[in-house]
């Protein structure tokens, strides 16, 4: 076992764990961070999707010692200011997106990055955008997250 | 979306008809009602094909006093409380997977009581076997079951705190009124429920009568309501199964065989998997080779590293196509001969479809010390607490329950299959265990929905259907959840019984809601050992797809329009009003490009009505988008539903469920089929079962909801999913010219993945995570 420091929702974290455990797993198992989901384990389902420095990344597919201690990992209990929820977050609960919820912390932080990227090469949020989201809802709210993007993206 | 439409019939007549409540000595006030038959079985005017139910219900009831331990009177009851701080709070003896039902159930005990709902706590309740067969959530019918009870219970608490503020305040009761928990009276002095309770608790359990609201007076149900978990959702705090963190309980896993059901036969390295990074312990299970770790990861790597011998499961050898002839060969004749040039008919076959939710089969438990605690999330808990006790050794009252809500259901949480494993593991090893099924695990040995054959012949004589059969076979579908009591998940588990319970199943939930003279309907089952069970819709999807894809060649035999001619044929005007609702928002009949074209579906079910227009797009450069490892293909571009259930508690919520039901349809029709090959299934990963993704969903989805007026709600859990199967199959058949023979339409493509092997079971998990940041 060696330990493995990073930053962790804005505060620097140091765990002891082997070097090739997924993050998933240390944040699940080992540091208790519960809101990334476990759906596959082989980044398809995507419902463990954080970020990385500000980028949409899997944890289920990065080993631990991946991490440097300069890196900054957001999951989504790191999204919302304190009270202050993020605009995506809102407007999921203003669409009344979730229905059992499961999907639901990796779908927004994936429509936070997707919403962050777009931005940064001047496309849109439309139909095409939308189709790239792979994360998978087995509830069906696909339609729902599509209103609730469109929407986050006018107030980010 | 839009707001509901009001279809132009007489208001029902409501009756302010007394309901029968119970006060219970209690030091607070606590009331209850009976979450009774006659409200789950034979509500007044309730159609015989409407509402699955248990058959020969009385006969069953009956039967349970042999084994009723209900001895208090009220043991039997739905309990509302009100609490020193005013909140009211009431346990659901329901499974809440996504449906909303813990929303929708704080929305009627508020509209009872005048308060807000977020005054109300919902919670779930843990398993109760007194409630006999009341703790079942299937069947779409939660909310018609429990709508009167919990109101009677509601409206009986209101009445005792109104004549407790009454006494307080040396006032008459007529004059004060109630809102959002505070009463108040002519001076406007006013007095908070949380300082009423006490005074309006009683010391004697007894029963009392009591009037219901009338529906004019309503400020709650039937307005929109977010789900009350919202907030905890988005921001990650809401606690699933595996999220709980119960001492010691490490995460565990099965290493499970090549073949559907394989056994293990013995492992040649226990000791050397035992000293692996972070194990704790390895151990055979009947099921498979359990393995508990410090993390999950570490559990999955022992798991793929065990050498074990297996036998050959259950199906050895067997693929689709074999499995298709032996449901064939068990097809029962059509009864009326075909007649030349009179005679439309057509087999349909119906692929495995699989009923995994996102998260996984999973279950907490600890069996220490002579008692069993799980964790899990169950629709019918009474089963499987009993077959918990007796595999254990345990008498039933040292198994507790407690029901957690789960990430999606569609059928999985009718059993309790993690439950079971995750009992007999914890007793072996004498530790708590986590035992969390693995994505493949759960796609190639989870639970499916049985593939089957749908045959119908229909007889048309000049403007008439003189006669339509359909003969619906299928691989058998698992009743053996039994519908919450011993007796008839006993019934359902001996050799004929499963025979009685999906006649029955079938008998209650099929329905053709057109005028067709002689009607057959018949089911019958192969039992070929598959873990099979109900998945969301059970029947009705493949059912309602060859009716509704007959439904269109009869009126192209006729020379009829397909919207017409269902228009004519339906059985009601209710019916065509649905109907109507989408012909008219969708532009039915509108022109459309070629290789593209509109649909229709239509469903009667759980006292409900429901049609669907959809538009596909089946032109080469929609069929052929490319997507890495994906099922693109025709892409349903437009569905316009419109449903009747009668009374909507929460129009959000009943749209979600229909949405839902919508894009399960989409999976069904075209892309999610499971592939059987050489004794199990081929798909272990959510790129490799195609349920609907991003680029299959419509683009344009308008959901509407027709309201006559009925006084009592309908189902709406499933009730989207035929409808839409028959639709898209219909539009299918109209853009290509060609009419599908199988479901889902593209289960014989190329597969677009290359399958995981079966040994080691689960794919591992890549390392690449940080390149594919973006």
């Amino acid at each position: 076992m060696s330990t493995h420091t990073f930053t962790l929702n804005g505060e620097r974290v140091s765990v002891e764990v082997e070097d090739d455990v997924r993050l998933l797993w240390v944040l699940r198992d080992v540091l208790g961070v519960t809101g990334p989901k476990y759906g596959c384990g082989i980044n398809v389902c995507k419902a463990c999707t954080s970020h990385v420095n500000g980028k949409a990344f899997n944890p289920c597919a990065t080993p631990v010692s991946a991490l440097s201690e300069s890196d900054e990992v957001t999951t989504i209990e790191g999204l919302a200011d304190g009270d202050d929820l993020h605009p995506m977050q809102q407007a999921w609960i203003d669409k009344d997106v979730a229905q059992c919820g499961y999907c639901q912390p990796g779908q927004i932080m994936a429509a936070v990055a997707l919403v962050r990227r777009c931005k940064e090469e001047g496309r849109k949020i439309d139909d095409a955008a939308l189709d790239e989201i792979r994360n998978i809802c087995r509830c069906g709210t696909y339609n729902r997250i599509r209103e609730a993007i469109k929407a986050g993206a006018d107030a980010m | 979306m839009s707001a509901p439409t009001r279809a132009r019939t007489p208001r029902s007549d409501v009756s302010r008809r007394r309901f029968l409540g119970y006060l219970v000595a209690a030091p607070t006030l606590v009331v209850a009602a009976e979450l009774g038959r006659q409200q789950l079985f034979a509500p007044p005017g309730a159609s015989a094909a409407a509402i699955p139910s248990p058959p020969q219900v009385a006969d069953v009831y009956d039967l349970l006093d042999a084994i009723r331990d209900s001895s208090r009177p009220t043991a039997n009851l739905v309990r509302v409380e009100v609490n020193r701080d005013g909140t009211v709070s009431f346990a659901l003896p329901r499974s809440d997977n996504g449906q909303g039902i813990v929303t929708s159930t704080a929305m009627i005990i508020a509209e009872e009581m005048d308060l807000d709902p977020s005054q109300v706590i919902v919670t779930l309740a843990d398993s109760r076997p007194e409630l006999v067969f009341n703790q079942l959530t299937g069947g779409s019918s939660t909310t018609f079951s429990t709508y009167t009870p919990i109101r009677v219970a509601a409206a009986l608490a209101k009445g005792r705190l109104l004549d407790a503020a009454a006494h307080l305040l040396g006032q008459d009761v007529d004059t004060l009124t109630s809102r959002a928990g505070l009463i108040t009276g002519a001076g406007g002095s006013a007095i908070p429920f949380g300082e009423l309770t006490e005074a309006a608790a009683s010391d004697v359990t007894r029963e009392v009568q009591v009037a219901l609201k009338p529906r004019e007076d309503f400020q709650v149900i039937g307005t929109s309501r977010t789900k009350s978990d919202a907030r905890a959702i988005v921001t990650g705090k809401k606690e699933f199964i595996a999220d709980l963190k119960v001492p010691d309980a490490l995460p565990t896993l099965i290493c499970r065989g090549p073949n559907l059901n394989s056994a293990p036969l013995g492992v040649a390295n226990a000791d050397e998997v035992r000293a692996m990074p972070g194990v704790t312990d390895v151990v055979v299970v009947s099921t498979g080779v359990a393995v508990r770790a410090r993390t999950y990861g570490q559990a999955v790597d022992a798991v793929n590293a065990l050498r074990v011998r297996w036998d050959a499961g259950t199906i050895e050898g067997e693929d689709d196509e074999s499995i298709l002839a032996k449901v064939r060969a068990a097809e029962l004749p059509l009864a009326v001969p075909s007649v030349p040039g009179e005679t439309v008919e057509g087999e349909f076959a119906f692929y495995f479809r699989s009923s995994s939710a996102l998260e996984t089969n999973t279950a907490i438990a600890d069996v220490r010390d002579g008692k069993a605690t799980i964790w899990t999330s169950l629709k019918i808990p009474i089963t499987v607490q009993y077959d918990i006790a007796e595999q254990l050794g345990l008498p039933v009252n040292a198994v507790t329950i407690h029901i957690i809500q789960g990430g999606g259901s569609f059928g999985r949480r009718l059993f309790g299959d993690a439950a079971k494993e995750a009992a007999e593991i914890s007793q072996k090893i004498g530790k708590p265990v986590k035992l969390i099924w693995s994505r493949a695990d759960d796609s190639r040995q989870g639970r499916v929905h049985p593939l089957a054959t749908s045959r119908i012949r229909a007889v048309v004589a000049g403007e008439s259907v003189v006669s339509f059969e359909q003969r619906h076979t299928s691989v058998a579908c698992d009743f053996g959840h039994g519908f919450g009591d011993a007796v008839t998940a006993a019934a359902a588990k001996a050799p004929l019984g499963q025979v009685g319970v999906a006649e029955a199943i079938w008998e209650l939930t099929q329905n053709t809601p057109y005028d067709f003279g002689v009607q057959t309907r018949t089911l019958s089952e192969v039992d070929m050992r598959f873990n099979t069970g109900s998945m969301r819709n059970v029947y009705s999807p493949d059912v309602g797809t060859a009716r509704d894809l007959i439904v269109d060649r009869i009126a192209a035999k006729m020379g009829k329009d397909s919207y017409e001619f269902r228009r004519e044929f339906l059985r009601n005007d209710a019916m065509r009003a649905v109907l109507d609702k989408v012909a008219e928002e969708g532009n039915w009949g509108r022109s459309m490009k070629d290789g593209t074209a509109q649909g229709l579906g239509f469903h009667v079910e759980y006292k409900s009505f429901a049609a669907c227009l959809v538009e596909i797009d089946c032109r080469p450069e929609t069929v052929g988008r490319e997507i890495r490892e994906a099922r693109t293909g025709p892409r349903v571009t437009k569905v316009v539903f419109a449903s009747d259930s009668g009374l909507v508690i929460n129009p959000l919520g009943y749209k979600a469920q229909i949405m839902g039901g919508i894009n399960d349809a989409i999976a069904m029709t075209l892309t999610s089929g499971l592939h059987l090959t050489d004794g199990h299934f081929v798909e272990a990963s959510w790129d490799n079962y195609f349920y609907t993704r991003q680029w299959n969903t419509p683009p344009e989805m308008d959901i509407f909801i027709v309201d006559n007026e009925r006084p009592e709600p309908g189902g709406v859990g499933e009730l989207a999913v035929a409808p839409t199967c028959g639709a898209i199959a219909c539009a299918y058949a109209r853009a290509t010219g060609t009419v599908p023979e199988y479901f889902p339409i593209m289960h014989k493509d190329p597969l677009p993945f290359e399958p995981y092997p079966t040994v080691p079971p689960i794919p591992p998990s890549p390392t690449n995570g940080l390149e594919l940041a973006r």
